[in-house]
Order: C-alpha cells, then sequence, then structure tokens
C-alpha cells in the first residue's frame, strides 16, 4: 500500500471516527455541551479542508487538460513523421530497383538485394505505429478515468482549489521542442522573419 | 496468379507489393480492412490472399472466416496472415479458422517466399 493510500485511510478513519465520536456523546450523554459538539465538528471540517488542500495538489488537472493531450497528440505525430519517411524510403527504393533491373548480371542482382533489406527494414514502421497505438489508447483511457474522478469529486467533495503548475518563464519557456503539423513557422516564414530583422 | 493483399498499414501493402514483386507475382490488388478485402474477393479469383489481423471494420480472422463459409470455390483459397499478432492462443485461433500459414511480423524477404512456397508449392 502506498504512501498516498495510507494517507486517504488514515483521513477517513478520522473523519469516522468524529462523527462516531459526536454521534455517540449525544446519544450517550444528557448535558452535552454546544462547545463539545462544536469542536468535534470544527475537527471535522480540519480533515475535510486538508483533503481538499491534498486533492488541489495532485495536479489531476493539469494531467487531464495537458500533460495526456499532448502525450497523445505528440504521439500522432510520430506516426505521421514516420509513415511519411518510410514512404520516401520506398519511393527512393523503388527507383533504384527499376534501374537496377536495367543492370545485368551478379551487380543487378546485388544491388536488387540490398534494396529487399531495405524494404525489410522499413516495416519497423508498421511495428513502431501498432505500439504507438497502443499506447495511445492506454492514455486516453486514463484521461477518461481521470476526467471522471475529477467530475465525482467536484460534486461530492466542492471548493477543490486544484493547483495549477506554474507556466516556464525567461529561457526555459524556450523550450519547447517540436512542434505539432502545421503550428510551428515554416523556413520561409524564418527566412522572411530574419530578413526583417536584420534590414 | 491474382494476389489480394490486407493491411491497413499503407507502409506495410508496399513492403509486401514490392517483395511479392522480386518474387515474380505481378498481379496484386490492394485493400486496407476485412471488408473491403471480402468485397473484392466476392468479385475476382485470387490464387493467394496474404493479410493483417488487427484491422477495423473487420479483422483478418473475420475475413478468414467469412472466406471460408463462402462455399466449395473459397474454402481452399490460400490464405497467409502476417501479423504482429504472436500469442500462441492468436496462431491455434488462425488455425482453426482455416489459414494455411502464419508469418509475425517483422519478417523477412526469404520467410515470405518459403511460407508462400510451403502453400503454393515452389515457384
Amino acid at each position: 500500500m502506498t504512501d498516498g493510500h495510507h494517507g486517504d485511510s488514515t483521513k477517513r478513519d478520522k473523519v469516522v471516527q468524529i462523527i462516531n465520536s459526536v454521534v455517540s456523546q449525544v446519544e450517550t450523554s444528557e448535558n452535552i455541551s454546544r462547545e463539545a459538539i462544536f469542536q468535534e465538528i470544527n475537527a471535522l471540517q480540519d480533515v475535510i479542508d486538508q483533503v481538499r488542500r491534498d486533492l488541489g495538489g495532485t495536479g489531476a488537472a493539469d494531467i487531464n487538460q495537458k500533460h495526456i493531450p499532448t502525450a497523445t497528440d505528440e504521439l500522432d505525430a510520430v506516426v505521421e513523421a514516420t509513415a511519411i519517411a518510410t514512404g520516401e524510403i520506398m519511393d527512393a527504393c523503388e527507383a533504384i530497383q527499376d534501374k537496377s533491373a536495367e543492370i545485368e548480371g551478379e551487380q543487378g542482382e546485388a544491388i536488387a538485394s540490398e534494396v529487399m533489406k531495405i524494404y525489410e527494414a522499413c516495416s519497423f514502421q508498421d511495428i513502431t505505429g501498432q505500439r504507438i497505438t497502443k499506447v495511445v489508447s492506454s492514455l486516453k483511457i486514463i484521461e477518461e478515468k481521470v476526467g471522471g474522478l475529477l467530475s465525482i469529486l467536484g460534486e461530492k467533495i466542492p471548493g477543490i482549489d486544484y493547483v495549477r503548475e506554474e507556466e516556464a518563464t525567461g529561457d526555459e519557456a524556450l523550450l519547447n521542442g517540436p512542434q505539432l503539423p502545421n503550428q510551428g513557422v515554416t523556413q520561409d516564414d524564418i527566412d522572411a522573419l530574419l530578413d526583417d530583422l536584420f534590414d | 496468379m491474382n494476389v489480394l493483399i490486407v493491411d491497413d498499414y499503407n507502409t506495410m501493402l508496399r513492403i509486401i507489393k514490392n517483395l511479392l514483386k522480386q518474387l515474380g507475382f505481378n498481379n496484386v490488388d490492394e485493400a486496407t480492412d476485412g471488408s473491403a478485402a471480402y468485397e473484392k474477393v466476392k468479385s475476382k479469383q485470387y490464387g493467394l490472399i496474404i493479410s493483417d489481423w488487427n484491422m477495423e471494420p473487420m479483422t483478418g480472422l473475420d475475413l478468414l472466416k467469412q472466406i471460408r463459409a463462402s462455399g466449395e470455390s473459397f474454402k481452399d483459397t490460400p490464405f497467409i496472415m502476417v501479423t504482429a499478432e504472436s500469442k500462441t492462443e492468436n496462431v491455434i485461433a488462425a488455425k482453426q479458422a482455416g489459414v494455411n500459414n502464419y508469418i509475425v511480423k517483422p519478417f523477412n524477404a526469404e520467410t515470405l517466399k518459403t511460407k508462400i512456397s510451403s502453400v503454393l508449392g515452389e515457384f
């Protein structure tokens, strides 16, 4: 059992304990004071507030709204990029194959044989594509489950203030990696920008 | 001989088509899932079908079952499954459905030639 789970069951037990304590005192005591009940309920309120803070600090909202969508988009882009690159490799192979058919004898056969090996190697794209598809499916299931949990928590424990991750600033904000297809600037855009900047 | 190759990845279709060309098979049709493949099978005589398993809306296994259930003229159509599905249960299920041979991806040209030979005889 992880520390998180142990902490959750401890808090739940505490809540139950406090409620039972209040009920028990009300049932058994003839002269239970309002102050005593107020103290117990205050303690209960503290536990609930702590749970809200803990849940808010899990980053669940960022996981669901930022990290998982980013991961699935990037993986889809990987599949697309490898498919395009593989297509270009095979275009070149087909051109070589056609030329090698014009070369008679051992040389032509040797070239054809090496081209065959390239075709065989290109099947990596099929396997990586399938593996990535499995990962994306798993991420989407996680996204659904986290979304479901957030929704339930929102209804049952209102007032959770989900802490959002701080946005990067300064030079760190410039480290974003490759952009998704059709989202970055093109080389022509960059060249035009540089021309403007250096005018 | 007409050959039908079925795979939802265009890359794989190109690879298999080119490998078949090297082996001397020049009449090769393509389909990107089982249902599109079945439509072709109904309208043309194929001497060999090479199919992936994991496709939508119809898998290669369902295509195989449908072909084998389509009457006398289809029950012996040579069918080779070429797939990344590599569990024992998969091979057993394919065999029970009537597959003639089973190639696990990634594969090489020699394996493809050997399996085709085992199904069609030496060529």
